[in-house]
């Protein structure tokens, strides 16, 4: 679908016209990311996001094909095949750091794009099932990134490994089962690593997949904007290409330059120096943390430090770990405020921006070790966390006045006398 | 219905969270160690900073504190000799070095093991065969690898730097649980303050430096921390130099851009 | 947005031309960019650090009697060395060059002063087969020096090919003598 004054592809040379006629690719294109979708006027940076990540996914998976036509899936090879891209293979500690630090800009970009989302509202009708598609991406990237960490089979790969399938022996009654049955054996070994291996080629194709049909779902209703008023004639959108490619393009150039000085300038960062010791069964690090992208996650999980209603604390830990990512697949229905915006919205705003706090604070607790101040202020944290999108953002939503509102996106952008003024499509 | 759910579990996770804070005492547990433990000095090294290079003759002299002095517990396992004329050296020099150290290998006519002198295709080889038998000759120790030190080290060269010129007599209010048992050694640079590597650099001209540099206990510590660097990163200069040029040519490309962003939207700017 | 878009524009080529240059310059230096990036993709395929170390390999030739030959490796690839008797280099020597496909005297095949040593990559030039004849007892051929089972190549004492589908000798990798009993191949 889209808008009734979208451009129609007509191709002038009959090469393009025979090829439209056998195979309409190119007009798939052009009315996906070309002049044939209209997009509203007035989106802003933020918006770029969309197609940063996009970027991201490709830059993993190309490197991540190079990386895995020279590594290797043993637990005796895999480190030593590591340090063989990185010092023999020509160009091969180019790959791996882009590699290496496309993962944590993937997640930048995307923690980006998905607290874009919660403020502009852009999850809502009728938005719900891009917002869906989106959480899924996120869990798949989440678990791609887990099994990635693993290969190198360094110290935290292999503890990170043990402490992840940990979360599944939380089970009742068949949690231990299952882990070795996800580990197929006591412990992370050859088999784990293999399989790790498997499923982490196989999953960012299937990513790739879901963004599509994330992109598929957003040409339905088109692009949300920053005011969350919807579109109503032509003066209130722009074709896609050129001046959409052209907004997305610069800010390709500046993620680029941010990319590359931590690639080439500072490659270890944002990794742990665990990570270049092999992996040792024997010998747990001293102070295990996952990657950064999970420090939040990892701090709600490690609050819960009490068994309450015959629950032990362990199974909370998991439950709240899952249930905090699991709430954003409720969210277009928990908030039912009929404004997207937090522009309008003068309450939620002050909320959005303590959530933001919130999630970083979880992120440095998620980093620190586990004890006081750090355990107490993981828990007011995460306490927080599950009020914002439980009970706070539905009570706020039923009660909250909005401010006026433009009447129309081009009233947002050129005032509203001219909105009124300017020619009708 | 979504939201009435949504606010008992909520309040679930709300009240697990509020018990979990009650029973978990809020004392801030001191950790002794911590007081003495003390972070890695600043280490200037040329290879620091985003215009780093190697200093070669650096990287020879602590080749050769390595060769003489560590290599006797700590294999180098991920550098290959032939490598080793990114310090500098030439065919015959790496050879003629390689030469001197025995890799494992197998006998030609018996098929058992064997060894040979090194080439310059092969790794540095380990000083044990295996953990097991490094642990049985360092009273339980393992003696790391140090190709990737510097990397696998908060602190890095600065932590290796300050490890070796770190040991000294225990403080006088040092709690009896944190002295230095048999076969310890008190040093505050190492995580838990009491490490099982004697002091490996210990006195002025322990090695002789081929370029008349005097080799001060400092001097040892310096230069093998520096080549350490080397040994784990040895694309260092290549990196910083590629990454000059791409952030150089990104720099135009946005530029050029964001010119064409702005005249792409001359006639739509309202605002 | 078509009437405004046009409103707005700038009626003058001058102005033109000129926005079509920024958007040229900016599309073509990120292609140049794209094509750069393309290098390491393509370069990382090519043989490693590791690979290139092997290129030369010392071999102890004083074992090896005349009438026979070692089979040994040099970047991972098998290596003749053969100690060919006289009568094998005076049977070479009688073979007038028209009669060969790829012609090569023996002496351009060996050393100077060492022509009893015939070193050549056990490759057979016709799909990379390893020819037999290296081994006590193999089939060496029709012409009595190597003889490839895969396509029936059959080369003669100075390993040049004779008859069979092969088109050129077996190769003679770079090589000196070290020392009398050593031999240094790449």
């Amino acid at each position: 679908m889209s808008f009734p004054w979208a451009k129609n592809y007509a191709p002038q040379h009959p090469l393009m016209q025979w090829i439209d006629e056998k195979l309409p690719l190119p007009r798939f294109v052009y009315n996906a990311v070309g002049a044939g979708y209209p997009v509203p006027r007035n989106l802003n940076y933020w918006w770029n996001f969309g197609v940063l990540a996009g970027f991201a996914l490709v830059i993993q998976i190309v490197t991540g094909i190079i990386l895995a036509m020279h590594y290797y899936a043993s637990t005796g090879g895999a480190f030593n095949s590591v340090e063989h891209i990185m010092r023999d293979v020509n160009a091969g500690w180019l790959l791996r750091y882009a590699h290496m630090n496309g993962a944590s800009f993937f997640f930048i970009v995307v923690y980006t794009h998905i607290f874009r989302g919660l403020y502009f509202g852009s999850y809502k009708a009728p938005r719900e099932m891009i917002w869906l598609l989106g959480v899924v991406i996120f869990l798949l990237m989440m678990a791609t990134a887990f099994m990635g960490y693993v290969l190198p089979w360094g110290q935290m790969s292999f503890w990170g490994a043990q402490v992840i399938t940990g979360f599944f022996s939380a089970i009742p009654l068949v949690g231990e089962t299952l882990r070795e049955w996800l580990l197929g054996g006591f412990a992370p070994d050859q088999a784990a690593l293999n399989r790790f291996f498997s499923l982490h080629y196989l999953l960012p194709f299937v990513i790739l997949g879901v963004v599509i049909l994330h992109i598929w779902a957003l040409h339905i209703p088109g692009s949300s904007n920053p005011t969350g008023v919807e579109v109503k004639d032509e003066q209130d959108t722009v074709p896609f290409h050129p001046y959409y490619t052209a907004k997305d393009g610069f800010g390709l150039c500046i993620f680029l330059i941010l990319f590359f000085t931590l690639v080439f300038f500072a490659p270890n960062l944002l990794g742990h120096p665990d990570n270049y010791i092999e992996a040792n069964p024997l010998s747990t690090p001293a102070h295990i943390v996952p990657e950064w992208y999970f420090w939040p996650f990892y701090a709600i999980l490690r609050a819960f430090t009490g068994n309450f209603m015959g629950i032990d604390a362990k199974l909370w830990g998991v439950l709240a770990m899952f249930a905090s990512i699991a709430l954003l697949f409720f969210l277009p229905w928990l908030d039912r405020s009929p404004v997207r915006s937090a522009t309008y919205r003068p309450v939620y705003k002050k909320f959005f921006w303590v959530l933001v706090a919130d999630v970083a604070l979880l992120g440095v607790c998620g980093v620190m070790p586990a004890s006081q101040p750090w355990i107490i202020l993981s828990q007011i944290g995460a306490i927080y966390y599950f009020a914002h999108f439980l009970i706070i953002l539905p009570m706020i939503s039923r009660n909250e006045r909005a401010l006026p509102m433009p009447t129309s996106i081009t009233a947002a952008v050129l005032g509203e006398g001219a909105a009124k003024t300017a020619p009708a499509a | 219905m979504v939201r009435l759910i949504g606010f008992f579990v909520g309040l679930g996770f709300i009240f697990a969270l509020l018990y979990a804070i009650l029973v978990t005492p809020l004392a801030i547990e001191h950790n002794a160690a911590e007081a003495f433990h003390q972070e890695p000095r600043p280490l200037a090294l040329a290879s620091n900073g985003p215009f780093g290079r190697f200093d070669t003759a650096q990287l020879q002299r602590g080749l050769k504190v390595y060769k003489e002095v560590c290599a006797a517990c700590h294999g180098l396992s991920q550098v290959r000799f032939g490598q080793l004329e990114a310090l500098g050296y030439d065919e015959g020099q790496v050879k003629a070095l390689a030469a001197q150290f025995q890799v494992p290998s197998i006998n030609p006519d018996t098929g058992e093991p064997a060894t040979r002198p090194g080439l310059p295709s092969d790794h540095f080889p380990s000083p044990y065969a295996n953990e097991v038998a490094a642990r049985a000759a360092n009273g339980n120790a393992y003696p790391p690898d140090l190709s990737l030190i510097t990397k696998a080290r908060h602190g890095g060269a600065a932590y290796v730097h300050s490890l070796l010129t770190g040991y000294r007599n225990p403080p006088a209010n040092l709690p009896a649980e944190l002295r230095p048992g048999t076969g310890l050694h008190y040093n505050p640079y190492f995580a838990n303050l009491n490490i099982a590597m004697p002091a490996p650099l210990t006195s002025e001209g322990q090695v002789t430096f081929d370029d008349g540099t005097r080799a001060t206990v400092d001097q040892m510590a310096k230069d093998v921390s520096a080549f350490l660097v080397w040994t784990a990163e040895p694309e260092l200069p290549r990196r910083h130099a590629y990454g000059w040029a791409v952030l150089g040519f990104l720099f135009v490309l946005s530029v050029l851009a964001y010119l064409s962003y702005r005249s792409v939207w001359a006639d739509k700017k309202g605002h | 947005m078509d009437s405004q878009a046009i409103a707005a524009a700038p009626s003058d080529d001058e102005g033109v031309r000129r926005r079509d240059f920024i958007h040229l310059a900016a599309v073509s230096w990120a292609g140049v960019g794209v094509a750069a990036t393309v290098v390491p993709l393509v370069y990382q395929m090519g043989p490693s650090g590791d690979v290139l170390s092997l290129s030369s390999a010392e071999v102890d030739i004083s074992a090896i009697q005349p009438g026979q030959a070692i089979k040994t490796q040099w970047r991972k690839q098998p290596v003749f060395i053969r100690n060919l008797t006289p009568q094998e280099i005076a049977a070479a020597k009688a073979v007038p060059l028209s009669d060969l496909r790829d012609p090569q005297t023996i002496d351009e095949r060996t050393k100077p002063g060492k022509e009893n040593w015939l070193i050549t990559l056990g490759v057979c030039t016709h799909l990379g087969c390893v020819p037999l004849g290296a081994a006590e007892g193999e089939n060496r051929g029709d012409y009595g020096g190597y003889f490839c089972p895969c396509h029936g190549s059959h080369y003669d004492t100075a390993a040049r090919i004779r008859k069979g589908p092969a088109p050129r000798n077996l190769t003679v990798p770079e090589y000196a003598f070290t020392s009398d009993t050593v031999v240094t191949i790449g």
